[in-house]
């Protein structure tokens, strides 16, 4: 809501200076977004009138020009403007004023005196651009300061109001809202009753009754649609940020500014018999304003005359019957129509008018008939013709129930001490009635007020008004209890602490992405889909966060990043017959030299175990773990060969491998990316320890080297010890892997320790032997393996 | 018997001489072994009378201590000095950088909200989450924000169906939070925050599509817009770790608040905008079966991009998503 300082204070009559009255309303909730001086600042500019122009004598694009300034004598004053010529009454600057970054001294021009300048719009700081000297109006006093004449000691205020409260999106509302803030008093002018000069009339039907609780309409014969506008009628509307359209636009715009009423007028001679509102029927349509031709819905509310609709109430007019330049007879409108009714309308439309905006947050049905009024004489001064009497049809308006104020609740929502006859101060200046019994207030709320339905609206006004800056801050009395504190629960702080210290940099990506990542790299051929994506790329909920790591990455690459460890935690999005899951993932990738280039190390690239290890990190796992188990997998993604399924206590919870050699070629990078997935859900959970007896006895370790197949996956055959829990093998690992010489092809050779213990007894070799006949014995049967010579 | 006191001096110049232990067993040798000088004379003992044998013994005893003596010291001396020669040979440049791998480091709205929860956990505030892909009813309705209502146009929202929308604010989380919370039988006092993504359809210099907030909610019996006052004022000196900084109350609307206010706080002279909050609008209590008569709540939103921007004097919003690791690897 855009309006002029000046126009405000005619209404209310306030001792505060505009950032004062600015300050006061931001810190009231109506939200001073911005105020602006309607011109630069600026001094002894006048209005002038230009008596003769003659070409200077030595430069073509020169006048030298005779400037009646209200003095004696004329000044001579040379001008470059284009439009200068005798007769034209425009600002001139005299000797000594202080333009925006030039000040006016007398001067030659090219061997001429000029006394002054002639000014543009521009260089009044009025509007950024301007060509040619402002023309005034003829009836403007030569010799007046520019700033009296044009209003130019004014501010255009913005205000960002919340929309509860549209009582202020007029300056009468503000005006009000000022003065309960301020403890000014308003100053409206009365609105003339204009006694009737024909009996015309409009009969109106009233169909939605509901919809429309209020109708005023009122026939007005014989206007000049043609008339000017008046030069401070054009000036406060533009102020508003509205442009002059035809006077009798000008009009009802005018009205809705000051009053809040949104107007409509119809040109009376297209009206096809008498008004009705009703909703729209089915096949409907209508040509609104904007050019607009719309299907009309059936909860779209019209107004009708008997050959159709006409306008969409409270929305916009009908183009067939707008007023136009050759109108001699309108009919005015000013209407009630229900917010739930308005709501949504133009929206659904693409777009959002003046009339639609206050509609749908409600406009004060209790100044329906005044509005009409005022715009009635408003017509009559500026256009003549003859008022008709009003049509007006008026049903169940919305109840103002009486709403209690408890002193008790007051005091205890806002945590401060306030006397009742503080409250009741501030009710008087928000102009509520009450009535006030044993520290309870009965609030009846204003018809303009749509806000005030419950206590806490009554306590959020007082506080308001109260100030919000005079409620202290103080700290909250309470018992004190410990919080829970699950052992057996990671936070996930936990796993981004060691992916840290493991060398990886968190990043966060976008949740959406583009619909070909998940397609392509994963596979998934219906994500869920944003109706309203931001842009064509981010249009699809991810399933994976491995896209972003790879955008990530490539970003990174692009500004010469040679290497990258890069993890994020985040959601990912799936839907399953029509409900949306989403589930928490850990995400990795690793790009580049395993360790940052270095004298210390030789520089080798990142691989898959390297990876492996960050992902057994997190997973709480090392070679002893027997929960975790890895399983050759393919993943659309990753490379065939080099793809493992991370399962945890027999259920998969991620994917680790390296990327697909064609995606790293789609991609562009040079080298190979390693990337993993895990379920966070599944990894924060963790055992509480438990003791067990530690052996006093110490342990036998044996070495030994087995020949098998090259196809069997050490996994599998760690596996299979591990389940047959043979006696006295405690803990079996492998600490070699060898294929080459002195091994068959097609054959390795891995080499296990093997860790037994007995808790009860020292082990004796024989004890070893057979532990250890076992255990080759369960590797033959299921491996083939052999003992190596 | 010859005098053997000139021995001492000989010994002491062998040993002196010997370079290394090798030489010194060698010089050793030449008066200790067994065909040493000193042993010739201990053997040469039996030759003279008993009268004789006891001062001969004791000369010859006398010189064999100081000859042993004069080895010892000598032995230390080539010890030290070979230890020192290992010492020097094995001393490095401990200026050479440290074999490493780089350093990781989080992102700087994690750092935040690290610092969020440790903050409100101190005070006994316990997190709670919610969904990301959010009904409209949780989203909006359950918050106050009927179908068509004006505020609705205050979210850009981002739709994934009729009934499902990306969630505009972590809002709906007080919602789902206090509705669970009965179903299992808790009562007030509540008090969580709700860290998490957020999405509007908005993107420019200082909007992105995507970005994070923290919902705090406080219900009690007697808590107080007074309260919400202390609470965010103390939790956001502690977060800058600066006392002079205070908190300045807007009146504004929320459907799910009320009175509701803009929190913004003082800076570098100025006021800035760091987000919303209000006391517990009756509608949203009624909506998850809370008597707005008996219990009291606050709630407020924090921009978490906001207060690290702040925090860390980050200027440019799209920094955070554009994941430049010449960016990141500054918040070690």
């Amino acid at each position: 809501m855009q309006f002029s300082e000046n126009w405000l204070r005619s209404l209310v009559n306030t001792d505060l200076d505009s950032q004062a009255l600015s300050h006061a309303l931001t810190m009231a909730g109506l939200e001073v977004e911005e105020m602006q001086p309607v011109a630069a600042s600026f001094s002894k500019v006048v209005v002038a009138r230009i008596i003769s122009a003659e070409k200077h004598p030595d430069a073509d694009r020169l006048q030298v020009c005779q400037v009646d300034v209200g003095l004696s004598a004329p000044l001579q004053i040379v001008c470059g403007a284009a439009n200068a010529r005798a007769g034209l009454i425009a600002p001139c600057a005299l000797v000594g004023a202080e333009l925006p970054g030039i000040s006016i001294k007398q001067a030659k021009v090219r061997g001429v005196e000029s006394f002054g300048m002639m000014c543009s719009s521009k260089e009044l700081g009025i509007t950024a651009e301007a060509s040619g000297l402002l023309e005034l109006d003829n009836d403007a006093v030569v010799g007046q300061d520019i700033r009296e004449h044009l209003d130019l000691n004014d501010h255009l205020f913005t205000l960002k109001l919340t929309p509860n409260r549209s009582d202020c999106l007029s300056l009468t509302g503000i005006a009000r809202d000022v003065a309960a803030i301020t403890g000014a008093t308003t100053q409206f002018a009365a609105i003339p009753s204009l006694a009737t000069e024909h009996s015309d009339v409009k009969q109106v039907m009233v169909n939605e009754s509901v919809a429309c609780p209020r109708y005023c309409g009122r026939l007005i014969t014989g206007i000049n649609a043609q008339a000017t506008t008046p030069a401070w009628m054009v000036k406060r509307l533009e102020r508003s940020g509205l442009r002059s359209i035809s006077v009798v636009v000008d009009i009802t715009n005018y009205v809705l500014l000051e009053l809040g009423q949104p107007m409509h007028a119809f040109d009376a001679a297209k009206l096809d018999g008498d008004i009705s509102v009703r909703f729209a029927k089915a096949g409907e349509s209508l040509a609104l304003l904007n050019d607009q031709t719309i299907e009309l819905k059936a909860d779209d509310l019209v107004i009708a005359d008997k050959s159709g609709a006409l306008a969409l109430a409270g929305v916009m007019g009908g183009q067939a019957s707008a007023v136009s330049e050759t109108t001699t007879d309108i009919f005015l409108e000013s209407a009630f129509f229900t917010p739930a009714v308005i709501a949504g309308k133009a929206r659904r439309l693409g777009f959002s008018t003046d009339s639609s905006y206050r509609f749908e947050r409600g406009v004060d049905f209790g100044n329906t008939r005044n509005a009409i009024e005022y715009a009635t004489s408003l017509v009559k001064t500026l256009c003549g013709g003859q008022v008709g009497p009003i049509t007006e049809v008026i049903a169940a308006l919305p109840a103002r129930d009486p709403v209690k104020l408890r002193m008790s609740r007051l005091v205890s929502v806002l945590g401060i001490s306030l006397d009742p006859q503080s409250v009741a101060q501030l009710l008087t200046q928000l102009g509520f009635a009450f009535e006030s019994a044993d520290d309870v207030f009965t609030v009846a709320p204003p018809s303009y007020r749509f806000d005030i339905t419950i206590e806490e609206d009554l306590i959020e006004e007082v506080a308001r008004l109260h100030g919000y800056d005079h409620i202290p801050a103080t700290p909250p009395v309470a018992a004190l209890n410990m919080l829970a504190a699950p052992e057996q629960h990671l936070h996930l702080n936990r796993l981004r602490d060691g992916l840290v210290a493991a060398g990886y940099q968190e990043v966060v990506t976008y949740s959406f992405v583009d619909e070909g990542w998940e397609r392509d790299l994963l596979g998934n051929h219906s994500p869920i889909k944003l109706k309203n994506p931001i842009a064509s790329n981010l249009s699809v909920m991810r399933t994976s966060l491995w896209g972003g790591l790879l955008d990530t990455l490539t970003y990174n690459l692009n500004r010469k990043q040679e290497r990258a460890n890069l993890f994020e935690i985040g959601a990912v999005y799936h839907q399953q017959a029509g409900a949306y899951h989403e589930t928490t993932r850990i995400s990795g990738l690793a790009y580049g030299s395993a360790m940052p280039e270095q004298w210390a190390t030789a520089t080798a690239d990142i691989d898959f175990f390297d990876v492996k290890a960050n992902v057994d990190s997190l997973l709480g796992a090392d070679s002893s773990t027997k929960h975790v188990v890895y399983e050759k997998a393919e993943h659309s993604a990753l490379h065939p060969g080099q793809t493992a399924r991370v399962l945890l206590n027999g259920k998969v919870v991620g994917w680790l491998g390296k990327l697909h050699p064609k995606w790293q070629q789609h991609y562009g990078f040079a080298k190979s990316t390693y990337l993993f997935e895990l379920d966070a859900d599944a990894l924060v959970n963790r055992m509480l320890p438990a003791y067990q007896e530690v052996s006093k006895l110490l342990p036998v370790r044996r070495d030994l080297a087995i020949v098998l197949d090259e196809s069997v996956a050490v996994q599998s055959v760690l596996s299979a010890i591990n389940e047959e829990n043979i006696p006295l093998i405690a803990d079996v690992a492998l600490f070699d892997l060898y294929q080459g010489k002195g091994v068959p092809e097609n054959k390795k050779s891995l080499a296990l320790s093997v860790l037994m213990h007995d808790t009860q007894k020292t082990l004796t070799d024989g004890d070893a032997d057979t532990a250890i006949a076992n255990l080759l014995q369960l590797l033959q049967i299921k491996f083939d393996a052999v003992l190596r010579n | 018997m010859a005098d053997l006191t000139h021995l001492i001096a000989e010994a002491e110049a062998d040993f002196i001489n010997s370079a290394s232990m090798n030489d010194l067993e060698i010089a050793k040798a030449k008066y200790l072994g067994k065909s040493g000088s000193l042993t010739d004379a201990l053997k040469g003992l039996g030759k003279l009378s008993a009268e004789e044998r006891p001062a001969a013994g004791a000369v010859i005893n006398v010189v064999k201590q100081a000859i042993e003596a004069a080895l010892t010291a000598r032995r230390e001396s080539i010890l030290n000095a070979e230890q020192a020669k290992q010492l020097s040979q094995e001393s490095i440049d401990v200026t050479l950088p440290a074999r490493a791998q780089s350093q990781g480091g989080l992102h700087p709205v994690t750092l935040t909200l690290k610092r969020v929860e440790e903050l409100f956990h101190s005070i006994g505030f316990e997190v709670a989450t919610g969904p990301e892909i959010e009904t409209d009813f949780y989203n909006f309705t359950a918050l106050n924000i009927p179908e068509d209502h004006p505020a609705r146009a205050m979210h850009d929202t981002f739709y994934i169906d009729e009934a499902n929308v990306l969630r505009t604010h972590t809002s709906p989380v007080q919602a789902r939070y206090m509705e669970n919370a009965l179903k299992n039988n808790q009562t007030p006092p509540f008090k969580i925050i709700a860290p998490g993504r957020v999405y509007r359809v908005d993107s420019d210099a200082t909007h992105s599509p995507m970005f994070h907030q923290v919902e705090g909610l406080w219900v009690d019996e007697d808590i107080s817009f007074a309260n919400l006052k202390g609470v965010v004022q103390d939790f956001l000196q502690k977060f800058f770790e600066r006392d002079d900084l205070t908190v300045r109350f807007r009146p504004s609307f929320f459907p799910f608040t009320e009175p509701s206010a803009e929190m913004d706080m003082s800076w570098n002279g100025g006021w800035l905008e760091i987000g919303g909050c209000g006391m517990v609008h009756p509608e949203v209590f009624k909506h998850v079966n809370i008597d707005s008569e008996k219990y009291r709540g606050f709630a407020f939103g924090l921009g978490i991009e906001r207060l690290t921007m702040l925090r860390y004097g980050v200027n440019d919003l799209r920094h955070f998503f554009n994941n430049d690791l010449r960016f990141l690897s500054q918040f070690k």
